[in-house]
């Protein structure tokens, strides 16, 4: 008895974080689908009686929603891919040998995680404007792949570590230097890390506003985030309109998260729990 | 292949140290150049900048004024109201968080059918910027015809509508209620990690004694995953104090400057006011107040205990 109403019990707690979790994403779901006059309409119409892509059109007319897509895309993915590039090496360094310094390039690392890192914010604007990127996506580029650096190595260290050493010294031993050890017979191995690496790096880089604010204000040059913020500023109470930039903002990076999660969970806990 | 290197080979891994060495040096440089370059040399500069005017409207005028920044940030009622708010939202936001994502962990930590479709709708705010979960439940909290509003009328919660962002006495509320809905997730997924950890065994020992669930709970579960309980919490609570993304989406530190934790006040003095010798400052005071946070933790939980993150 006592067994039967604990379980119940479970199933309701859980139910109700689901809805919980879920409601608040599909509201703006179903408000971006409304027709304007529904979303002011009182009492709130929860389900609405005509759906319309109405909110989605007049966002991508009345802005350059399509531009600012391609931005990002081109921001986040970029700095994604080199970001992964980087940090397989340093990451693989770190995991691999012993040097003097090893300790010190592992904590300047972690540091970065814990400093309050905004204080960089007005310094990294002046070198930008010396360096005349202000208004460049490759300021953007730049900066998104230092700042996930640090988090990078980590993760992938982590993966690293748990390879088995004897599998590069063979193919050493067979006359691959260690680079082409580790392209060819390392990185194959563990795939689904760096895979989840890039998708982090690319969900972190897609969601960055603060630098790419400082940075960019040409409207050809936005990223979505960017555009999202002097959207609200000019849009306040247009909720139709913030709803489907909302949505347009999130569905590729839940998407991919929904799809890669396995991966990034695996790579994001295995450190956390090893002890 | 394992121990069983011969003679030959093994004198060829060792000869090739030089070599190695080369490519510790080249592996290495991209990583720590940038960051050297590019996070640590502002950084150094954001430090020295609280002890300067260095206001972006004023850049002729950069001068060292000693404290001045400082006494500045203090004197400031916002800054102060910032502190104490700064301490809610790292302290209610964390218990809340660890609690409800520990909760979850425990109950999705025994496989049931459907368990990871359950997790890949649950977990999502993962993906979601700070930002975009602050215009979401701006939306949500809107006090015309928000939802929360709706719903806790029509449930007769409430008689009249609550300004959840407006009135100064709820605005702090709601946004802490934001983050915890951001960061659960977190913890269910870290803790869910370390429960699948702990072995079976233990739980047959503890069945064999008679212990109960609850006994279980506490005598076994808890000091198991206890070095992930103590790594996750210290690291998230400075997560979350230097995280202004949400309260800059959802209030922007409204009503009246009556929601600004440091760091968004930091933030709203860089990108607003173009005064960095302020926000330095306030960057500042948060390191100090980081480290001795830190040092606190480590002593009264004994680091030793702490997993290697």
């Amino acid at each position: 008895m006592k067994r039967y109403s604990l379980r119940g019990l479970k199933v309701v707690s859980l139910a109700v974080y689901f809805a919980l979790m879920v409601f608040p994403l599909l509201w703006i779901a179903i408000t971006s689908l409304k027709p304007q006059k529904d979303i002011f309409t009182y009492p709130i119409r929860y389900w609405p009686e005509t759906l319309t892509w109405q909110n989605y059109a007049d966002i991508i007319r009345v802005s350059k929603f399509q531009i600012y897509i391609a931005n990002s895309l081109l921001v986040a993915l970029t700095a994604a891919l080199i970001v992964a590039v980087i940090s397989v090496l340093s990451a693989y360094v770190m995991a691999r040998f012993s040097f003097r310094g090893h300790g010190q390039v592992m904590l300047g690392f972690f540091l970065t995680q814990m400093l309050p890192g905004f204080i960089s914010l007005g310094p990294l604007y002046m070198m930008m404007t010396s360096l005349d990127l202000v208004n460049t996506r490759f300021s953007l580029i730049l900066m998104y792949t230092v700042g996930l650096i640090p988090f990078s190595t980590i993760l992938l260290k982590g993966f690293f570590e748990r390879i088995p050493k004897s599998l590069e010294e063979a193919a050493m031993i067979d006359g691959c230097s260690r680079l082409s050890a580790l392209v060819r017979v390392i990185l194959p191995v563990m795939m689904n890390g760096i895979t989840a690496t890039f998708i982090f790096a690319f969900v972190q880089n897609w969601n960055e506003l603060f630098m790419a604010v400082m940075f960019i204000d040409n409207e050809a040059l936005k990223t979505l985030p960017v555009a999202m913020n002097s959207f609200v500023m000019k849009f306040d109470i247009d909720w139709g309109a913030m709803s489907a930039g909302t949505m347009m903002s999130v569905i590729p990076t839940v998407v991919l998260f929904a799809i890669a999660q396995r991966y990034i969970v695996e790579g994001l806990t295995q450190g956390a729990v090893k002890g | 292949m394992n121990g069983r290197l011969s003679f030959l080979s093994r004198r060829r891994l060792a000869g090739s140290r030089n070599s190695s060495r080369k490519f510790i040096a080249l592996s290495l440089l991209p990583a720590v150049l940038l960051v050297a370059v590019f996070t640590y040399y502002p950084f150094g500069r954001g430090i020295v900048m609280a002890f300067q005017n260095y206001t972006l409207f004023d850049l002729t005028n950069v001068r060292f004024i000693g404290f001045d920044n400082f006494k500045g940030i203090f004197n400031d009622p916002k800054f102060l109201d910032a502190l104490t708010n700064s301490a809610y939202w790292v302290f209610l936001s964390l218990i809340f968080q660890f609690v409800i994502g520990l909760a979850i962990a425990l109950m999705l930590n025994k496989r049931f059918r459907g368990r990871g479709l359950f997790q890949g709708f649950v977990f999502y705010p993962w993906a979601l910027s700070g930002f975009l979960i602050g215009l979401i439940w701006k939306w949500l909290f809107n006090s015309q015809i928000g939802v929360i509003n709706d719903l806790l009328l029509r449930t007769g919660l409430i008689d009249e509508r609550i300004g959840f962002l407006s009135d100064p006495q709820w605005a702090m509320f709601s946004v802490i209620v934001a983050n915890v809905w951001y960061g659960i997730a977190f913890f269910a997924i870290m803790l869910l990690a370390a429960l699948q950890s702990v072995p079976s065994e233990l739980y047959e020992a503890g069945s064999m004694d008679g212990a109960g669930g609850i006994r279980k709970l506490f005598n076994i579960t808890l000091p198991y995953i206890m070095p992930t309980v103590l790594t996750t919490t210290l690291l998230r609570a400075i997560w979350i104090f230097n995280d202004p993304a949400i309260i800059y989406g959802l209030t922007n530190g409204g009503p009246a400057g009556k929601t600004h934790i440091l760091s968004s006040l930091m933030l709203d003095r860089i990108m607003y006011g173009g005064d960095y010798g302020a926000a330095s400052a306030i960057g500042l005071v948060m390191i100090g107040l980081l480290l001795l946070y830190t040092i606190f933790y480590l002593t009264v939980t004994k680091a030793g205990k702490l997993g290697d993150f």
